[in-house]
């Protein structure tokens, strides 16, 4: 049994099935990579775990618990977190504001009506934040304008907020796309070391093949809203049916 | 102090310092100049100006914190208002009271339309907003005449109950006071050829207005300021950190509400009467002017940009013809005319032209408003500073080597 279980997901954008019938099951504190060609459906099944969308029918539980019907807060703070494909972070904030922001949800839950406090008197959860900085290498820019940095850090401090709170399952969508080589090593230098801690469950999307094949532990590999395959890297790298799906049958 | 960093507590003194002097520093020129026509310091300005700088101390927790443009303020101005008078006219001429009533009713409000406007964001929520203010007004104006008094507006009458001090008024109208202390009291002082006016209405509405501008400088540096900012930055991002960002702008919505329901107490309680037109969407568009113009986000612009409106608003509204003919009197009969049809529309009745295209200039040069000037200004001359002291650094060198 899975730290995640999505059974039986549908859904359907007008004429088209977008996911039709996905079953997917994700061990605790392992990695496990979605691939598929585009189009597959990949970012609507993480949509539909983060609250952004609602199945058609099936089930997603986490923990245990049903995921469906609930708001994207109230499933991050039963702890999934996620960094998207386009890097959302606050970007009128300096680089430590955005990283107490998730520490402030993390103690204080959904809602606190914190007014009298002082953020500057928090000494704890800054502490906190600094430690997470130092950790992606960002302790230098904690002052920077975080809309000013460049893509590779923008995407590392998105990163940061989402491993501060400790959540149970790290979803990534993408985390590599449109960075230069040396951001992309660096990044799955990051994620190799998150991994390897065996404290947290990720569950990556991307289209790099390195990433892919030096990260995951389980692959799975949709094709237009179905699972064509599931299976370890070595497997999945020879199969037929992937090479299908991406290079279509006239190739193979 | 009090909880501030060392350059908020330098702000809030430098506030504190400005308030309490303004009746000095408001009136810089002899009674008898030619200038003293520029002089703001007569008690009924200034009280205008420190109570539209807490209307725009709490717009500018909305607007400046979350970036939601309510475009129906005035209707929480004019609640306060009219709590305000019907605590007069039922309770006490005590302000206290009446100012308490107007925040908790204008809360009231504020929570009741804050919580259907906030369901839409953007346009939406501005619109949303300025529909309850145009209901409000238009209610005000007809079907609600008993509360309201309609078009007349609501004012003080002598068979009024007020219930702790009625029975001292035989034959006038009593007057507001706190504790005994009447708010139109003035104190005036004559030195030499100029003249100051204290007045005890101007300095409670002072007090009052330096505890909401600490009060909002706490807010901007607390967790829920900051939040507030990261509604305004990113709300998805919000949302997937696992923070409601609902109860966020509503409670801001509310604050706000609460501060212009104080703004609109203290109006009634300086002169004690209510009108629906307080409510009108001029009036909620008054209060953004005034925001955007001072610097929306900022501590202290909001307080600027209600001061310079209400300036133009009644300093310049009194230029007229024979104040512009004795101005150019010196010059040549046809030059003089000329001039004074010139500057004609600008002045006067004409004033709000020349608030337009000032505050065009602002937005289009100054996107930050009067304290982005003001930071640009100080930029300018500390950079120049700089420049000399490397100057005379190269100077002392030179003979050295």
């Amino acid at each position: 049994m899975g730290i995640l279980e999505v059974k039986g997901v549908n859904k359907r954008f007008g004429g088209l099935q977008a996911l039709g019938d996905v079953n997917l099951s994700v061990t605790e504190n392992t990695c496990h990579a979605i691939i598929g060609p585009n189009g597959a459906g990949k970012s609507t099944l993480l949509n539909c775990l983060v609250g952004k969308l609602i199945p058609d029918s099936g089930s997603v539980m986490f923990d245990g618990q049903s995921v469906l019907g609930r708001k994207p807060f109230e499933i991050n703070q039963m702890g999934i977190s996620r960094v998207f494909q386009t890097p959302e972070i606050f970007a009128d904030l300096s680089v430590l504001e955005n990283v107490l922001i998730p520490c402030f949800a993390k103690r204080d839950g959904a809602f606190r009506m914190h007014a009298v406090e002082q953020v500057s008197s928090e000494a704890e959860l800054r502490d906190m934040a600094l430690h997470m900085l130092e950790d992606v290498n960002m302790a230098d820019k904690r002052d920077h304008h975080a809309g000013t940095m460049s893509r590779g850090d923008k995407r590392r401090l998105e990163m940061a907020m989402c491993l501060v709170q400790k959540p149970k399952l790290l979803l990534l969508d993408e985390p590599t796309a449109g960075m230069a080589r040396a951001d992309t090593n660096n990044t799955i230098d990051l994620l190799k070391k998150i991994r390897d801690r065996r404290d947290i469950t990720m569950c990556i999307i991307e289209h790099d093949m390195n990433v892919v094949f030096s990260m995951a532990e389980r692959i799975t590999v949709l094709a237009q809203g179905t699972p064509l395959v599931e299976d370890t890297p070595d497997n999945i790298k020879g199969h037929p049916k992937v090479r299908e799906a991406y290079l279509g049958e006239a190739q193979v | 102090m009090l909880g501030l960093n060392r350059k908020d507590t330098t702000l809030l003194i430098a506030v504190a310092i400005l308030t309490m002097f303004a009746p000095i520093i408001l009136n810089p020129f002899p009674v008898d100049s030619a200038m003293a026509q520029f002089n703001a310091g007569y008690p009924d300005l200034m009280q205008r100006f420190v109570i539209f700088g807490i209307f725009a101390i709490g717009f500018n927790i909305l607007f400046g914190l979350t970036g939601y443009l309510s475009f129906g303020h005035a209707a929480f101005l004019g609640v306060g208002s009219y709590s305000a008078v019907w605590m007069f006219k039922l309770l006490s001429m005590n302000v206290l009271p009446a100012i308490l009533l107007a925040v908790l009713i204008s809360g009231v409000f504020a929570l009741v339309i804050g919580y259907v406007s906030l369901r839409r964001s953007g346009i939406y929520f501005s619109i949303l907003t300025l529909a309850f203010a145009q209901m409000s007004f238009n209610l005000a104006y007809s079907v609600l005449t008993p509360i309201t008094n309609g078009e007349t507006g609501l004012q003080l009458s002598l068979d009024d109950p007020r219930i702790l001090d009625g029975a001292g008024s035989a034959g006038s109208l009593p007057v507001t006071n706190l504790f005994g202390l009447e708010m139109r009291a003035t104190e005036t002082v004559n030195l030499g050829p100029w003249s100051w006016d204290f007045s005890a209405g101007y300095y409670v509405c002072a007090l009052i207005m330096l505890a909401a501008f600490y009060l909002s400088v706490r807010i901007f540096r607390s967790p829920f300021g900051l939040m507030l900012r990261a509604v305004k930055s990113n709300q998805q991002r919000l949302n997937y950190t696992g923070l409601n960002s609902r109860p966020y702008t509503l409670a801001a919505f509310v604050i706000s509400g609460m501060y212009a329901g104080l703004a609109g107490g203290l109006l009634a309680s300086m002169d004690p009467l209510a009108g629906a037109e307080r409510m009108q969407w001029t009036a909620s568009g008054e209060v953004v002017l005034m925001t955007i113009l001072g610097g929306a986000g900022t501590l202290i612009g909001p307080v600027l940009g209600a001061g310079f409106i209400k300036y133009f608003e009644n300093i310049f509204s009194k230029i007229n013809d024979n104040v512009l003919h004795t101005w150019f009197a010196v010059l040549p009969d046809g030059i003089e005319d000329f001039l004074v049809t010139i500057v004609h529309p600008f002045v006067g009745k004409g004033w709000h032209l020349t608030l337009g295209l000032m505050f065009m200039l602002v937005v289009i040069f100054l996107p930050g408003g009067l304290v982005e000037g003001g930071q640009r200004i100080g930029r300018l001359f500390r950079r120049r500073k700089g420049k000399q002291t490397d100057a005379e650094a190269d100077a002392s060198k030179t003979p050295a080597e």
